[in-house]
């Protein structure tokens, strides 16, 4: 089964060119990619992957705004009880930065010298070790009996 | 009022079943076990279906907004043609409909067609029911850009609104054969570009030799221009929804059989017979036409002289 991705363009960045050059670069090498437009809130990002049942979250930021942008979605995510998803950042983000993204959940960062191909292994790579047991997730949804606010 | 919980379970309840981990029924037995929504539950589903580039998603779009207007919890399952050569897809109909993301009572979930050739996923049918059994008023489903043949969404939907353009090169040509037959409802989108009243005149023509009675509106997507209306016209085709079933269990049940005599086939051409003709093709022993006879025979069923 192709491994699916949205990927996702948080904030005031001003054109998406290159999040679409990129889920066209990850369509090609056989995977199922949602895309979703740019000014994405955490929010918004969060509710997607849930809606989406992805496998990969692929935050892509150049306006500076990561040190925001992820602790919220990584919380969401928590809250939601999805933190399953696994969650990459790219785009511009500084060498500081990075080990204190990976702390709260962000599985990997690729920079902006990353090629689309080191992001296409990586995804793969990642999701061989980690996200691709959907049956695994099953179990745990169905096990989870919690009916709050069930209609 | 739907939960978000209700998102999480009813997204992996349909990847279980679209990537075959899950049969249906335990799927929708996993979800009625975690209490999502009655279960005599009965949505309203409908099909939004036309050529590529008409404004589909975007007339989604208003709908969700009209039927939430309503007070209608709604789902839609969006779905994109997957690449036949690499089976990748870049599904984008959520673009169109991002406004609604933050509000608990719509879902939108997109699928790749995968191996489909009919306009939906092979996966649609069971997404559907199983937003039905999670509580949702209405499903909307939104079949991949269509031409003529892609008609899988009758045995989806229990109303059909096909959608095209002013001056689609022939519009009107470019839906006739196959989409007109389903049609419950038409709309001419874009309806403020030139040929606009054309086209919704040619679509009545064709309408009055179908001796159904298909309501053919103009809307302007973009604007929300004409969604009222169109909104109203669905509510009173789903008052009186009664040649749709047959219409749609029909359809189902050919796509089943066909299924099924496909897999025959496949499973024929393992068998050592088989293998043993192809070899004799591949060493040019016998001829094409030879070949698929001695198959067709092989498989059982009529022999089509060549």
């Amino acid at each position: 089964m192709p491994i699916k991705v949205l990927v996702a363009k948080p904030g005031l960045d001003g054109h998406d060119r290159g999040a679409k050059v990129l889920a066209r670069s990850l369509r090609d090498a056989g995977m199922e990619v949602v895309y979703t437009g740019l000014h994405q809130t955490p929010e918004m990002i969060v509710n997607a992957a849930i809606q989406e049942d992805v496998d990969v979250v692929g935050v892509s930021i150049l306006s500076g705004a990561h040190m925001t942008v992820f602790p919220k979605i990584m919380e969401l995510m928590k809250e939601r009880e999805v933190d399953d998803i696994v969650v990459l950042g790219g785009g511009v983000i500084q060498e500081d930065d990075v080990p204190k993204l990976k702390a709260i959940g962000v599985r990997e960062i690729f920079n902006a010298e990353a090629s689309t191909e080191d992001l296409i292994r990586g995804i793969e790579r990642i999701v061989a070790e980690y996200g691709r047991d959907r049956s695994r997730r099953e179990a745990a949804g169905s096990s989870d009996s919690t009916q709050a606010g069930a209609r | 009022m739907i939960a978000y919980r209700v998102h999480r379970d009813l997204a992996r309840a349909i990847s279980g079943v679209e990537n075959g981990i899950v049969e249906f029924p335990a799927a929708l037995a996993a979800l009625r076990a975690q209490g999502h929504g009655p279960s005599a539950h009965r949505a309203a589903v409908v099909g939004i279906t036309g050529p590529p580039g008409a404004g589909k998603s975007t007339l989604v779009d208003r709908l969700i907004e009209g039927f939430r207007a309503e007070g209608d919890s709604v789902a839609v399952i969006a779905v994109d043609p997957s690449s036949p050569f690499t089976r990748g897809a870049v599904l984008g109909d959520r673009v169109r409909m991002q406004r609604h993301a933050g509000d608990a009572n719509v879902y939108i979930r997109s699928m790749a067609s995968r191996t489909s050739g009919g306009g939906l996923a092979p996966a649609t049918r069971d997404a559907v029911r199983l937003a039905e059994a999670s509580g949702f008023d209405i499903v909307i489903v939104e079949t991949v850009g269509v031409g003529q043949v892609e008609l899988e969404i009758v045995a989806v939907a229990d109303l059909i609104v096909v959608v095209t353009v002013p001056a689609l090169g022939d519009g009107v040509q470019a839906i006739k054969a196959g989409l007109t037959e389903i049609a419950d409802i038409f709309v001419v989108n874009m309806a403020d570009r030139p040929g606009a009243n054309r086209t919704a005149i040619d679509l009545k023509h064709m309408v009055r030799e179908s001796h159904r009675e298909i309501p053919v509106l103009q809307t302007i997507a973009q604007d929300g221009s004409g969604v009222s209306e169109l909104l109203t016209a669905i509510v009173a085709k789903r008052a009186d929804d009664d040649g749709n079933a047959v219409r749609a269990v029909r359809f189902e049940v050919v796509r089943q059989a066909r299924d099924r005599a496909v897999a025959a086939a496949l499973a024929a051409l393992e068998s050592p017979d088989a293998v043993a003709v192809l070899e004799r093709l591949r060493d040019h022993a016998i001829t094409r036409n030879d070949a698929i006879d001695a198959l067709m025979r092989i498989l059982g069923g009529p022999v089509h002289a060549y």
